[in-house]
């Protein structure tokens, strides 16, 4: 395994284009290497992207949206009040992730790269309609958040791109993200829901709602959204929101989570999570 | 050894001084298993099945031996022949023969210079498997179709005509059932289902062996008990048991998992085959596959209820899976279930069955756990529908000293009646149940264990003294043993030295298991106390020049027994102990027994718990454990005991299970998916000591260590039955099972 330490993503970028065998990126590690040590990834190439000036950066741009670097952790992003403010439900997933321990090293990029359909900050950043800075062979792009992965553990990144940097727009209204786990904390998704709404008085002028672990990528449910739109959160529109939610699903089987429960809780969770951004966004 | 009937006036027992072990774990000095190394060192790493059950048909060893860095390489070939007995099935566990049982059984091993090398050289082993039909579930392997682990495995206790995987057959009871049941107002029988827990310890298994070719070895192991390490390890690779001197590592819990051997005589055979020193440690997915979890059951429990509470009859059924090989704790199952109550009319039958799992190991209160889920929420549903109070119900129907218990004996001083008393009373029963909230509560037994003990005590010149035991320190037992050995030499706790010594150090000790070792061990300290005090006294009354009967032991001090005896200046030990080089020697008591008075212990919970009825997701909101210890020596590590159990059965009550698929391949090998409770998960647990002494032991002593686990899961079970509106009767009450159960 050959380790490297970039000072540029422009670099990072190349070391990887000409990379033949296996190569990943270091963020936090906290997938990385942990599937190294249970044998599952050893990486012919490790390219630590932490020495890149500007990775552990949040930033707000002119336009009052938000620039978070590639190395930023969980914890650096609760400890950032005005992100908090204007993103609680992507800072509140973001912190779901693991321990205190894993919160110190885990990154929003890590999250999204691992490619996990039950990736806690993603579908938080799919209703927040974030975009991904990413820099390749070619120049750098900009994708949004909900075309980057096209199934477990695959990206839509060409052999060669980095993700340098996540974007949010400015903070228009409310956001939440709740996730459904057995136990109170340190498992992972068995249903993940984000959204993320505006309000002209008590009615919604737009929203946009993603699930996870309910399908092989994390969704954005144009259904569960129409739902919402133009209502007051009342019990009809809750109720289509639900059965949108629950209708989207796609999801499998196994020890986490039957068919039948997932699509139910889809449902249950979406109900709940509107209400927490409807809140939100009205304060 | 009989009870002092001394409950009060003690100086050191029933206070709650820190544990001498407590900073060496907390600045990382207290060495565990995988701490120790030796010059030359190798790392060994074990090759297991990836099948459920399959024929070996070759094992090419080439490519692995070729790697760099691999210094040998065993396979069954390198151990004893011609083993019977449980020495077989432990062999045949730690390494297969002409068949893989189950996922994750050993098939080969390497000792390498490094652990990384050891791993790669593991890909490079070629296995020739033949999968086969197997079976995990325990009702299935009793079918008439299912495949046969292995034939002629029965005992003759098995009835005719049952399938080979049923191995051993319990029956016992008394009175007539039928009749007893002829008699009742209510007669309801039901069917429930535990899976496997794993005992969850945080320290995986790990050892460091040195074995020569002149059949002399040395073993450092995380283990609850070294002798019997040494005993299984001496038989499995053919020495004699004296030549392999075994220590007992520091231990990171052990809860029974660490009763049994598993890497122990595979480290010594890849030593014995590279002539180095080979330490193993188990990766965590190992330590789930192919050490012991308990045994999961199927359960049929039957009950006949008067409409004034009185139980009539009792009747189950007990269906116990423990792996690939005979040993699930079926008997116990069977005995535990209906311990609580005086029951004139009760028969219980169990059945061992063997599948396609790992060979199970004790698991705190082996057996008991399940059965007191079945038993006790039979009778919370009959309650429910007759209307009568669950505790009351209990109490009247209580065990008590002189009632003929369900499996035979007759009850000595117990206290069952008490802890529900203590129950009644507790402003937990008291309170109304919270809005949405279910109240269960379920009563507990274990029998406790005496087993053979060895304890010496060797006074140093400056009047403290060293205390070693063999029992492996798995609950505080150091300090608890260094209070009663202060208690009776009169001198400060903090003067006494606790040191679990290795096999050649000290007399033959059994496992630390069967809550034996607060009771056994440390009435063998209090006798070895009181041997040293005598020998103390000697010393005193030489000095003297009186009879040693005219000298007594008071505060620390050798005093006259009276004037007639003369008059002395009492005699401080540390005054004795400075000149026993001039007057004797050395100052050394010891003692050595079977002791078989360990005293039963009974036990309580409540238990309070929401239902998110969207969701299926459960919440523990308060609990509260009632339970006699008899005697509290270290009330501390009593009511530690009381919350680790209490928290181990809401993991196993809620979320923790063996998942298999229908490959026979264990999918939770890890503590990501095998869900224990975090700390976030648990509510404080309450905790309430109940003294009723132990007439076998001076102080009253009971085991508190295993009782604590037998109520949790039908406590909770009950709690969430009666928040839910459904009865649930298959363990783990996982959220999709609640959802389901509601949806009807
Ligand atoms: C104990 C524990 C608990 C956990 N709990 C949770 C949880 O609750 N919820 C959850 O969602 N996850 C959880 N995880 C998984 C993990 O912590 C998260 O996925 C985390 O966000 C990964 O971030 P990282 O920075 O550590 O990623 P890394 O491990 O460094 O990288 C992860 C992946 O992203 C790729 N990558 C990293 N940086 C870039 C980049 N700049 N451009 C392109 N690709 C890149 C890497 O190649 C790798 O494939 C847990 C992990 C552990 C060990």
């Amino acid at each position: 395994m050959r380790y490297h330490t970039p000072d540029s993503f422009e670099d990072a970028s190349a070391i990887a284009a000409a990379a033949s065998g296996t190569t990943r990126f270091l963020a936090g590690g906290t997938d990385v290497l942990v599937q190294l040590r249970s044998d599952l990834v050893e990486p012919d190439d490790l390219i630590d992207v932490k020495h890149i000036p500007g990775v552990k950066d949040i930033a707000q741009t002119a336009d009052g949206g938000w620039r978070i670097g590639a190395a930023v952790s969980g914890a650096e992003m609760m400890a950032h009040a005005g992100l908090r403010a204007a993103w609680p439900g992507v800072v509140e997933a973001t912190d779901l992730i693991g321990s205190t321990q894993i919160q110190t090293r885990c990154t929003m990029v890590g999250n999204l790269c691992n490619g996990s359909p039950a990736a806690d900050s993603v579908p938080a950043l799919v209703a927040a309609g974030a975009t991904a800075t990413i820099v390749g062979p070619n120049g750098t792009r900009e994708a949004a958040v909900e075309d980057i992965p096209t199934g477990p553990g695959r990206l839509s990144l060409a052999k060669g791109e980095v993700v340098s940097a996540l974007n949010l727009p400015a903070g228009h209204g409310g956001d939440a993200y709740l996730r459904f786990i057995p136990r109170t904390e340190m498992d992972i998704a068995v249903v993940g829901c984000g959204v993320s709404l505006a309000r002209d008085g008590d009615v919604i002028t737009s929203a946009r709602v993603s699930l996870g672990a309910v399908a092989p990528t994390v969704l954005l449910v144009a259904d569960a959204a129409t739902a919402l739109i133009g209502s007051r959160l009342e019990e009809a529109p809750l109720a289509q929101l639900a059965a949108a939610a629950s209708a989207a699903c796609n999801p499998i089987d196994d020890k986490r989570g039957t068919i039948k429960f997932r699509t139910h809780v889809a449902g249950v969770l979406a109900q709940r999570a509107a209400k927490i951004a409807y809140d939100r966004a009205g304060a | 050894m009989a009870f002092d009937e001394k409950t009060e006036g003690f100086n050191v027992v029933g206070t709650r001084p820190d544990r001498p072990d407590g900073i060496d774990k907390v600045t990382g000095r207290a060495s565990y298993g995988a701490d120790a190394s030796k010059a030359g060192m190798l790392h060994g790493a074990i090759l297991r099945s990836p099948h459920a059950h399959a024929v070996i048909k070759s094992i090419n060893l080439d490519k692995a031996l070729a790697l760099k860095g691999v210094k040998g390489v065993v396979t069954r070939a390198d151990f004893a022949e011609g083993l019977t007995g449980e020495n077989w099935n432990v062999l045949e566990n730690v390494m297969a023969g002409e068949k893989a049982l189950y996922d994750g059984h050993a098939v080969a091993a390497v000792a390498a210079t490094s652990q990384l090398i050891a791993r790669d050289a593991l890909k490079l082993i070629e296995v020739d498997y033949e999968p086969i039909p197997h079976v995990t579930d325990v009702d299935k392997a009793m079918q008439p179709d299912a495949p046969v682990i292995r034939e002629g495995q029965a005992s003759k206790a098995v009835p005719a005509g049952m399938h080979p995987n049923v191995v051993d057959y319990h029956e016992s009871g008394h009175g007539d059932v039928e009749a007893g049941f002829a008699e009742a107002d209510l007669v309801m029988e039901r069917t429930f289902t535990t899976e496997a827990t794993h005992q969850g310890y945080i320290e995986p298994h790990a050892c460091l062996a040195t074995l020569g070719g002149d059949g002399r070895g040395e073993l450092w192991c995380c283990t609850q008990g070294h002798w019997n390490v040494q005993k299984i390890c001496a038989a499995l690779v053919g020495i004699e048991q004296s030549a392999l001197r075994v220590t007992a590592s520091e231990i990171g819990g052990g809860f029974g998992g660490k009763t049994a051997v598993f890497i122990e005589p595979v480290a010594l055979a890849l030593s014995r085959k590279t002539n180095r020193p080979v330490k193993i440690a188990m990766p965590r997915a190992d330590v789930f596959k192919a050490t012991g979890p308990t045994a999961s059951t199927s359960m049929d429990v039957k009950i006949g209820l008067k409409k004034d509470g009185t139980m009539t009859a009792a009747w189950g059924e007990f269906r116990s899976q423990g792996g690939a090989f005979p040993g699930s704790p079926f008997s116990f199952t069977a005995m535990c279930a209906f311990a609580p109550y005086a029951l004139e009319n009760v028969k219980q039958i169990g059945y061992d069955v063997m599948t396609n799992r790992p060979k199970q190991a004790a698991y705190r209160a082996p057996g008991s756990p399940m059965a007191a889920f079945a038993v006790e929420s039979l009778l919370d549903e009959m309650c429910n529908q007759m209307g009568l109070d669950p505790l009351e119900v209990r109490l009247k129907n209580a065990s008590k000293q002189g009632t003929k218990a369900s499996f035979g004996p007759t009850w000595d001083r117990i206290g069952l009646v008490e802890c529900l008393e203590a129950a009644k009373e507790h402003s937990h029963y008291a309170a109304p149940v919270p809005e949405g909230a279910g109240r269960g509560i379920s009563c507990g037994f274990w029998f406790n264990h005496g087993g053979e003990t060895s304890v010496t005590l060797a006074m140093s010149e400056d009047g403290t003294a060293q205390l070693m035991l063999g029992t492996p320190d798995i609950g505080g037992s150091r300090a608890s043993m260094a209070m009663m050995a202060a208690e009776e030499l009169g001198i400060p706790y903090e003067h006494v030295r606790a040191t679990v010594a290795d096999t050649a150090t000290l007399g033959y000790n059994e496992v630390s298991h069967g809550s034996r070792v607060t009771y056994a061990s440390g009435l063998a300290t209090i006798e070895a106390a009181r041997d040293t005090v005598k020998k103390l006294c000697a010393r005193a009354a030489a000095k003297w020049g009186i009879d040693e009967d005219a000298v007594v032991w008071r505060d620390g001090c050798a005093v006259p027994s009276g004037p007639n005896a003369g008059d002395f200046d009492p005699l401080p030990i540390g005054q004795i102990c400075r000149k026993m080089g001039a007057t004797g020697g050395p100052i050394v008591g010891h003692y050595e027994a079977t002791p078989e008075g360990a005293g039963v212990s009974f036990a309580v919970h409540i238990v309070d718990a929401t239902v998110d009825r969207e969701t299926g997701a459960t919440s523990v909101d308060r609990y509260t454990v009632i339970q006699d210890a008899g005697k509290a020596i270290h009330p501390d590590y009593v009511e530690g005991q009381y919350q680790g159990g209490a928290a181990q059965g809401i993991g196993w009550a809620l979320n923790e299970e063996y998942i298999y698929g229908e490959d026979g391949r264990l999918q939770n090998a890890g503590f990501l998916d095998y869900r224990i409770p975090v700390a976030s998960d648990l509510p404080m647990i309450d905790t309430v000591i109940v003294e009723v002494p132990n007439p076998g032991h001076p102080y009253g002593v009971r085991g508190v260590g295993e009782t604590s686990i037998c109520p949790p899961l039908a406590a909770i079970a009950n709690a969430v039955s009666n928040a839910a509106g459904v009865r649930m009767k298959d363990l783990p009450m996982r959220p999709s099972r609640i959802l389901d159960a509601l949806d009807g």
